[in-house]
């Protein structure tokens, strides 16, 4: 683009104003001009700048920010030491607060804000404000000093021959390519490569739901029509060390719906009496679905608004997910309890780019 | 222009002059002080926003050089039993454990985090508005363009920080934002799985994420946001200040008050005024109460979740995405409803960052620019800004639209629809309207020179009429509304040359000269009063 524009800018110099407005600050233009710069205006005094009780005034003021800081530090040094870490007071309008948190920020606040205070007073009232002008210079350099590093430049890249010594070159050139291999290789070992990991969950043949909040295995019984249950995998455990791994897959939501009221007879037929078992792992970008609609049985994600359809095999119906809720096929066993058919015929979760 | 002190007090050669000298005999001080000691600075309160944003930033240094010292980044899970009681017995990361250590055990701890958090949040939106001041004056013009690149950088940079620092804690909020950076990143086309497993170690969670966010959080980015910034500094020395137009002010020279002393006091001041009251507000306002939420576990989220305010836009690109899903022959997934906001959240400030070298190619102007621009003399520009400001401010809009339906009552449907409309209308109308009023007041500025200020003042002539007193301006008020540069649209001149030769016009030079057309032809400004108009109207004694 640059260069498209530099061979362009040749031919249009004249849509450019070419004389800058203003002339030099405050000389005088030829015929008069009622737009010209008047000049830098003269310095008009301060009161303190004529009157040294006002000026004293000042001094005082600084003076006392400076105190003010100086007796702040102490009382921070003081609420560390005196203020208990885990009392909290009611101050109005903040509520129940802690008590050190609040002393320790409104001392050293003030010891911080009054040496700001006080040096910027100082600087307004006491010090010099005659305005002064310094000239600006081009920021590119001169004509002769463009042209002698360009020179000296040339000289250095002759002296070292790399323009003709072809062979140097194009070696060093592969070389300085390739070494940056060496750290783009370093870094496989990262994390271990995908494989199959996001199709398989904890779920499979046999396995029980066990009641997120119970810990006990899950009976029909337990799901009624209008709440929302979570079930987790049989044999996973709370304080396993993989268990935040194995829950970001495997989360189990529960519902219960008259049979008459499923829409889709496949999702119907993998529940059993109307409890069907969907992935709570939203599929647009991992959040837990949470928020249940019961009158509707309508899911909604409170992270991005997805929100699927729970008696329509969790279909879409509105919000930024691209497909369904996987459903788990569940059952009953001789036991009474409710149990998996198998894992989830499909990824849970965000889509991915082999998901298919 | 002379550089006249007041200043005339004689030292005698103290210790202070003797190390002076001896470290300039080592480091030539002298050379760097002779340069820099009495630099000019021009004042004016939008310079201060820079200011802000360099000042919280050394806050979010300090401080958070202090919570390292605390601060375990690791998912080793443990039982937490520390001082607050209802964490007591709960499984946790000893990330989480850590920050309420800092935030309950360590005296002072709290103040220093919310000190750190609350300055980011400043530090960003001090930048935001400091580049929308740069912009709005073009600042960013020849010789300004790298240092706007710089300063685009760091607000990245910034950005990145703020992610990496908040998902640190490793509570439920944070690490759903991490989830939802998983979901992200998978959803690149063909790397996207193989890029998740490599950020994270493996599966989601893992156990690396925090360890590598923190070191990213504490030593990438803050290492380059800090060379960035010394850059960013010692070209603003090196160009000098901007300034706005004004008596004595010219392109040729820079006016203000001197580094030392002035602004080593009033800038150096200000560091502490903005350091306590960011103190103060730490000690009064909670922020980020992790405490509240509980450690993160994959299965569980809050409702009105919200990253902090300057992801609200990426979250909102996010949430008003239609579900675009296809799967491509091959068996292959392309999630389009999450790769499109991906993509948008890389293109929508990169067309910040390249504005500069547009509007240059578009005026050719290859001059230097030390005076600034008021907003309403280049109405384009203006109008691109407001219009982009207003793209961001949709998608804040879209990033909290749970919020928007719970506190008023409104349905969420509705809402994100309204969103996906405005999203494309509502810069379009902004870009319209903003153009409107810039050149409305280049009418009213045309208006004030000609015929000067209305007073007020109601006069009624001998015959009867009542007319309005009129009081010229100043030459001071005259040179600041006329001193900016028209440029004359750009024209392509007859595609047939005199010989009825066709002149070859490339594509590329139609859009220039129609771009042109738009930024400066009859719609784009209002023509600033000539010379000859001006002393047309004000010899002509009496009322118009």
């Amino acid at each position: 683009m640059s260069s498209q524009a530099g061979s362009e800018n040749e031919n249009n110099g004249e849509h450019l104003p070419t004389v800058r407005e203003g002339g030099e600050g405050g000389v005088a233009v030829e015929e008069h001009d009622p737009f010209a710069n008047p000049g830098l205006p003269p310095h008009e005094p301060r009161k303190q700048d004529i009157d040294e009780r006002a000026a004293k005034r000042s001094e005082r003021t600084v003076s006392l920010l400076f105190t003010v800081s100086m007796l702040a530090t102490v009382g921070f040094i003081a609420s560390f030491v005196a203020i208990d870490v885990d009392k909290i007071v009611y101050i109005f309008p903040l509520g129940h607060i802690s008590a050190l948190n609040f002393a320790l920020g409104v001392t050293l606040g003030l010891a911080l804000f009054c040496i700001g205070a006080g040096a910027i007073h100082w600087s307004r009232t006491l010090m010099s404000d005659v305005e002064i002008v310094q000239e600006r210079h081009p920021i590119e350099a001169t004509p002769e000093t463009k042209t002698l590093v360009k020179s000296e430049w040339r000289q250095g890249t002759e002296e070292s021959q790399i323009g003709s010594r072809k062979i140097i070159r194009r070696t060093l050139l592969g070389a300085l390519t390739l070494v940056p291999l060496s750290g783009i290789v370093l870094l496989r070992d990262l994390g271990p490569l995908p494989e199959t990991k996001l199709r398989h969950t904890m779920w499979g043949k046999g396995k029980l739901l066990i009641n997120m909040n119970t810990d006990e295995p899950l009976r029909p019984a337990d799901i009624t029509v209008g709440s929302l249950s979570f079930a987790k995998p049989e044999g996973l455990e709370d304080g396993d060390h993989d268990f935040n791994k194995e829950i970001a897959k495997a989360a189990l939501m529960l519902v219960r719906i008259h049979p008459g009221d499923i829409k889709d007879a496949e999702s119907a037929s993998w529940g059993h009496e109307g409890i069907l078992a969907f992935s709570k792992i939203c599929t647009h970008v991992g959040c837990p679905v949470s928020l249940y609609e019961q009158q509707t049985h309508h899911v909604l994600c409170p992270c991005h608004q997805s929100t699927f359809d729970l008696s329509d095999g969790a279909r879409v119906l509105f919000g930024p997910a691209g497909h369904p809720l996987p459903q788990l096929k569940i059952t009953v066993n001789d036991e009474g309890y409710l149990y998996a058919l198998g894992d989830f015929d499909e990824p849970v979760g965000p889509s991915f780019w082999e998901r298919g | 222009m002379s550089t006249t002190t007041t200043d005339a007090r004689r030292n005698p050669p103290g210790r202070g002059e003797r190390f002076a000298d001896w470290t300039d005999s080592r480091l030539g001080l002298h050379g760097a002080g002779r340069k820099n000691l009495r630099k000019v600075f021009p004042d004016h309160w939008s310079f201060m926003l820079g200011e802000i944003a360099m000042y919280t930033f050394l806050i979010v240094l300090l401080t958070g050089v202090y919570l390292t010292l605390f601060f375990k980044p690791s998912m080793a899970e443990m039982t937490y039993h520390g001082s607050y009681a209802p964490m007591n017995g709960v499984r946790m990361t000893e990330a989480y454990a850590s920050t309420l250590d800092i935030s309950f055990d360590v005296r002072g701890g709290l103040l220093i985090r919310q000190i750190h958090h609350w300055s980011a949040l400043i530090f960003i939106a001090a930048m935001a508005t400091h580049m929308m001041r740069v912009f709005f004056t073009g600042a960013f013009r020849k010789p300004r363009e790298v240092n706007w690149i710089f300063g685009f950088t760091l607000l990245v940079l910034g950005c990145i920080a703020g992610f990496t620092g908040y998902s640190l804690p490793d509570d439920l909020l944070s690490g759903t934002g991490v989830r939802f950076m998983e979901g992200a990143t998978l959803a690149t086309p063909v790397i996207g799985t193989y890029l998740a497993f490599f950020l994270w170690g493996g599966e989601f969670p893992g156990t690396d994420i925090i360890p590598r966010f923190f070191a990213v959080h504490v030593l990438l980015v803050p290492g380059i946001m800090l060379g960035l910034f010394v850059l960013h500094i010692i070209l603003v020395f090196y160009h000098k200040h901007t300034q706005y137009a004004g008596s004595g002010k010219t392109e040729e020279n820079v006016v203000g008050m001197p580094f030392m002393p002035v602004y080593v006091a009033k800038a150096g001041g200000f560091f502490f005024l903005i350091f306590g009251v960011i103190t103060v507000i730490a000690g009064l306002f909670t922020i980020n109460p992790v405490w509240d939420l509980g450690p993160y576990r994959p299965d569980m989220v809050s409702t009105g979740a919200q990253p902090d305010w300057y992801m609200g836009w990426t979250e909102g690109l996010i949430r008003f995405m239609p579900g675009w899903e296809w799967v491509i022959p091959g068996g292959y997934t392309i999630n389009f409803g999450v790769f499109i906001p991906l993509t948008l959240v890389g293109v929508v400030p990169i067309m910040m960052m390249a504005y500069p070298f547009f509007e240059s190619w578009v005026t050719g102007d290859r001059r230097e620019h030390h005076i600034l621009d008021r907003p309403r003399n280049v109405p384009t520009r203006t109008g691109f800004g407001v219009a982009w400001l207003t793209l961001v401010f949709v998608l804040l809009t879209a990033g909290g639209n749970d919020l928007w339906a719970t506190h008023f009552h409104l349905s969420i449907n509705t809402i994100t629809w309204t969103v996906r409309i405005a999203f494309f209308v509502a810069p379009v109308l902004a870009f319209w309207i903003t153009r409107r009023i810039c050149l409305g007041l280049q009418r009213r500025d045309r208006e004030k020179i000609l015929h000067g200020r209305e007073t007020g003042i109601i006069k009624r002539l001998p015959h009867g009429e009542f007319i309005e007193v009129h009081e010229p301006l100043s030459q001071d008020e005259l040179h600041k509304l006329t001193a900016h540069d028209q440029y004359a649209p750009l024209e392509l001149g007859p595609s047939v040359d005199d010989n009825g030769v066709v002149r070859k016009q490339s594509p590329v030079q139609k859009l220039r000269a129609r771009l042109s057309q738009g930024y400066f032809g009859e719609a784009g400004q209002i023509p600033k009063p000539t010379r000859r108009e001006y002393e047309e109207i004000t010899s002509g004694h009496g009322h118009h």
